[in-house]
């Protein structure tokens, strides 16, 4: 093993590197740069033998993925909000075509305002397209996620792309201690890549991404949700076996921090969980009963453990560092949908928080707290939506 | 006249239909031939070939976009007319003005 000081988006190329990517195509968006720039780093100083495609935009970039990853190599790319939501089509063509492309999304807000802080709209404005999606809590789960995310996505049942998901300059510009296990042992968790299908096999020819009529298109959607469904175990499996091997479990889809007796828990996704969970400590101190579920995996949805989770605690407050017009948090929305048709009802609040990268403390954790025990203790819901940071 | 463009290959075609989702392929890959989808039946001029005029340059048998012309075993040229789309090119570009484009009725 070895501890490296990197920054988030160091701590994405060296998984990159170590999970040996063949080809990466990308184009450089503020925060995700540095994740390519350290790519064509180690392939300038002879590390790496990633070949490199450096394409004119990240419609491109995510084209050019897609093409290689169709000849069978393993490809790697990253981006951020507008390139992001530049790449939309090709988001849907990459599930459509069953490749299992992994890529880092810097969450970052989009424009206008033009911002380059932390947001997670970004990445939820994508949830429709068929591609997983993991959001890392520290620089630590992004590597993991980068090395669970091949594995899972090359998985002979899944056949989907993932993304793995970090906060901008929180993750990607922090330096933080992340364990990198030794290349052996990550070549045994993680053996080449066995692809579905390739357009190299030249004895074999075929053409990918037929024109189908709604005579048949209705049944190749059917199987990207049954390989969604599929892959919740496997992320399951394979996130226990990351841990029988390296010491850090990701069996769950949703980590529970101190949530067995707990009152209130704290719904949410990403970096702020990190902040969330120090508060936690210190409300336990002061002895209230609170604890955090941090949801790791958006796609697929975890609607079960979601539901264990539910069943046994009265007030979930959902963290949403996000929102869709028109309606209310993503990941809030999200939830409660799935439990509708469930016996599990604690009482829900959604507050809106650190959009456009506001900063989002302990502080601000322990308000929510109170807000919501009080709900709690009432039983009735004052709002479901609560612009927490709004200056009013 | 006997179609040689495509011989025995367009007598074997036949549509491919799946009944049950675990027929289908687990992702939309071209299959089998789309030799079942007889694109002639799009057209509303047929080019007609003048065999007298025609000195067999075969430019209209380069140029055919389908490609629906096809050389016969005397030389000349001919129109497969089970996927010719009337798309006029062979006329346009017959150096001796041998193709003509009749209205097809139908």
């Amino acid at each position: 093993m070895v501890k490296k000081v990197v920054s988030g988006n160091y701590a994405a190329a060296y998984a990159a590197k170590h999970a040996r990517v063949e080809v990466v195509a990308a184009y450089p968006i503020t925060p995700q740069t540095s994740i390519i720039e350290k790519i064509a780093e180690f392939i300038a100083n002879g590390e790496s033998d990633i070949q490199y495609v450096p394409v004119e935009s990240e419609h491109s970039a995510m084209a050019a993925c897609i093409g290689a990853s169709a000849t069978g190599a393993r490809a790697f790319t990253a981006t951020s909000a507008q390139g992001l939501a530049l790449m939309h089509e090709m988001l849907h063509w990459a599930s459509g075509a069953r490749l299992p492309i992994v890529m880092v999304d810097v969450n970052r807000a989009m424009a206008p305002p033009w911002s380059v802080w932390d947001d997670q709209t970004d990445s939820l404005a994508q949830r429709d397209t068929g591609w997983m999606q993991f959001y890392a809590e520290n620089n630590q789960e992004v590597y993991d996620g980068v090395l669970m995310a091949f594995k899972v996505a090359e998985h002979k049942d899944v056949q989907l792309p993932a993304m793995i998901i970090e906060s901008a300059f929180i993750l990607s510009h922090t330096y933080a201690i992340v364990d990198m296990p030794p290349q052996e042992e990550i070549d045994e968790f993680l053996p080449p890549r066995k692809p579905l299908y390739t357009l190299t096999d030249f004895d074999n020819p075929i053409a990918v991404g037929a024109l189908a009529t709604p005579a048949d298109y209705y049944e190749f959607r059917y199987k990207i949700a049954k390989a969604m469904e599929k892959a919740k175990e496997v992320i399951k499996e394979v996130g226990k076996e990351f841990g029988e091997r390296f010491g850090r479990d990701y069996s769950q889809m949703i980590e529970l921090y101190k949530t067995e007796d707990a009152d209130i828990v704290f719904m949410g996704m990403g970096s702020l969980m990190g902040t969330v969970k120090e508060a936690v400590d210190v409300l336990r101190r002061e002895g209230y009963k609170v604890g955090a579920a941090k949801v790791r995996w958006f796609r697929p949805f975890p609607s079960e453990e979601l539901y264990e989770l539910a069943k046994n605690v009265q007030g979930i407050a959902v963290l949403d560092r996000n929102f869709s017009f028109g309606q209310e948090g993503i990941l809030f929305n999200e939830a409660k949908g799935v439990l509708y048709n469930t016996d599990a009802k604690p009482i829900m609040k959604d507050y809106i928080v650190g959009i456009g990268g506001r900063d989002f403390t302990v502080e601000d954790v322990k308000k929510i707290a109170n807000d919501m025990l009080k709900i709690v203790e009432s039983g009735k819901l004052d709002e479901e939506v609560d612009w927490f940071h709004l200056k009013r | 006249m006997k179609n040689t463009l495509f011989g025995e290959k367009l007598e074997e075609a036949k549509p491919i239909v799946f009944k049950k989702v675990e027929e289908y392929p687990e992702l939309p890959i071209s299959l089998g031939t789309t030799l079942v989808n007889k694109t002639g039946d799009w057209r509303t001029f047929m080019p007609v070939i003048n065999e007298e005029k025609c000195v067999k340059c075969y430019i209209c048998w380069k140029f055919c976009p389908e490609p629906s012309i096809y050389i016969k075993p005397d030389g000349y040229p001919a129109v497969d007319y089970d996927f010719c789309k009337g798309c006029g090119i062979c006329a346009n570009e017959c150096p001796t003005k041998a193709i003509e484009m009749i209205r097809e009725e139908k």
